[in-house]
């Protein structure tokens, strides 16, 4: 007997465990709910009782997201085969003063660093690695889905390490080094002549007819459950304390969503004390429904044609938009959008900064913060943790052009001396060579 | 105006296992009119209770979302092909 079981987030109905997404009575998303008594009982234990789920004991287990699993729907007997998750969470002080133009703050930004999560470097790891889990439990020998890149990448990478097929669809403009990413874990890549929305409802039309398990259709309840695991790691790794503002870049906007209701979780569950946090959604102007939505004060989506650098979260008519819009309004957040040039200025910011190289969506999401900052929105001295999802090693394609390919100099320190005076500001040119030591 | 709808397994229990229908309509709400003719059950799985297409149910034609094409406004033109789809979203708030 599980702990979980799918529930329809509208009208109720359960459904007990089995790869569907929707309610058949009302049309309706499903999603997990879980025994929390059942859970609550383990927290109760102490730290050395064997199926404790205290902090103590999960300070204990290992520095991966299956850490948490007693909030997880993982099948019963279920052996991780890959440490997915508990990414760094990393103070960002000369970000922070960069982005609020003050030094007061510069202990209260955070960086969740999803662009080192494995194995395919973003968040997506989390999310496929519960699904698959489900995969295999239901049976399934396939396991597929529609994607801008990072899935694709996830799916591929998680069949490969269970012994699954996988067929995977993304628009035919992805990144290069998304698709390749995808082909050399040996899965079937179909292109489509399209945008990620036209791909994303092919794939429903193919969930109808195939007995896939397609990680964002038929397996999405659970898929989804997987990004809490951010969520959780962000709480344990600020101490079992909750942030004031957490910052999330949203495509189909369940990633936002499902942080709330990680922390709305730990709270019920006494691991952490009860908390406001004020939720800031991300998007690129060129792509940006569901923040176009709460400036606008409306809590549906008027569906828009993507038109930006940030692929990653190019979906013109988010699934969860509406629930993303929920969580922002009701937590007292906001939302906003930059634009590809930011984007690309972002990203430098951040890898200038900090030293963290992230792609597009991550540019998205630190452009955006420094607007909330300047909107004061979120003040420096509050605590804010800044979602970076994906890796800039895949999207480098955006940053052609920025950086100038220098003349090769000969090998000679003279020719290195000749190169500091012509390249450097006078000032900057270090003394010993200014003084014309070695010209 | 005949017209092809392509109806997704999840609602085939309220149409008898019928997949595709041929019909006549000019617009979205003759269209709706023609479904609840023919299956009475269908109706409240399409639109809510003030009339508004389902917040969860997405309507293409020819592979266009409709709302990029007037949404109800939009007059059908022969041989369309209408794709009801449901939007898969996690769900929670």
């Amino acid at each position: 007997m599980s702990h979980y079981e799918l529930r329809c987030r509208e009208c109720g109905r359960t459904w007990g465990n089995q790869p569907r997404s929707i309610c058949d009575d009302c049309f309706s998303p499903l999603e997990v709910a879980y025994d929390y008594d059942a859970v609550r009982a383990s927290v109760r234990l102490g730290a050395t009782d064997q199926g404790s789920f205290s902090r103590e004991s999960i300070a204990q287990r290992p520095p991966n997201m299956w850490r948490y699993a007693e909030l997880l729907p993982l099948p019963q007997g279920f052996q991780p085969r890959l440490p997915v998750g508990f990414t760094p969470l990393l103070q960002a002080p000369r970000l922070a003063e960069r982005l609020t133009g003050t030094t007061a703050g510069a202990a209260n930004l955070y960086l969740k660093n999803d662009a080192v999560c494995l194995p395919t470097l973003s968040f997506k790891d989390r999310v496929v690695a519960v699904a698959l889990s489900q995969a295999k439990a239901f049976g399934f020998d396939t396991v597929s889905c529609s994607s801008t890149g990072n899935l694709a990448n996830a799916v591929a990478a998680h069949a490969a390490r269970e012994g699954l097929k996988a067929w995977v669809f993304i628009p035919s403009d992805l990144e290069p080094a998304k698709i390749l990413g995808t082909n050399v874990f040996g899965a079937k890549v179909v292109r489509i002549a399209g945008n990620y929305d036209q791909v994303n409802r092919l794939c429903s039309q193919i969930a109808d007819e195939h007995h896939w398990g397609f990680v964002n259709v038929n397996l999405r309840p659970y898929y989804a459950e997987g990004s809490k695991t951010v969520g959780f790691e962000i709480a344990e790794q600020l101490g079992w304390r909750l942030p004031d503002n957490v910052v999330c870049p949203m495509a189909g906007g369940s990633l936002i969503v499902k942080i709330k209701k990680a922390f709305d979780e730990l709270i019920k569950l006494g691991l952490v004390e009860a908390k406001e946090v004020k939720f800031f959604g991300a998007q690129a102007t060129g792509c940006s429904p569901i923040s176009t939505a709460v400036k606008t004060g409306s809590s549906e989506i008027e569906p828009q044609k993507p038109s930006t650098i940030a692929r990653s979260l190019a979906i013109g008519n988010p699934a969860d938009g509406h629930y993303a819009i929920k969580t922002i309004k009701g937590s007292g957040g906001w939302s906003e959008d930059v634009s590809d040039p930011e984007v690309i200025d972002s990203i430098r910011l951040l890898a200038e900064t900090e030293g963290v190289f992230t792609e597009t969506a991550g540019g998205v999401t630190v452009g955006c913060a420094g607007k909330l900052y300047r909107q004061d929105r979120i003040l420096p001295e509050e605590t804010t943790v800044l979602c970076i999802t994906g890796n800039g090693l895949k999207t480098t394609d955006v940053l052609a052009g920025v950086y100038e390919t220098e003349a090769a100099i000969a090998p000679k320190l003279v020719e290195f001396e000749r190169y500091l005076q012509r390249t450097l500001e006078p000032a900057e040119v270090p003394e010993v060579v200014a003084a014309g030591v070695g010209a | 105006m005949p017209i092809t709808v392509q109806i997704p397994t999840a609602l085939r229990r309220h149409t008898e296992g019928v997949g595709s229908v041929t019909c006549a309509a000019s617009n979205l709400g003759e269209l709706f009119s023609v479904l609840d003719e023919k299956f009475p059950q269908l109706k409240p799985h399409l639109r809510d209770d003030q009339g508004e297409v389902r917040r969860f149910l997405n309507i293409y034609v020819n592979e266009e979302d409709i709302r990029f094409l007037g949404g109800a406004g939009y007059a059908f033109q022969e041989g369309d092909e209408v794709l009801l789809v449901p939007s898969i979203a996690g769900g929670a708030s």
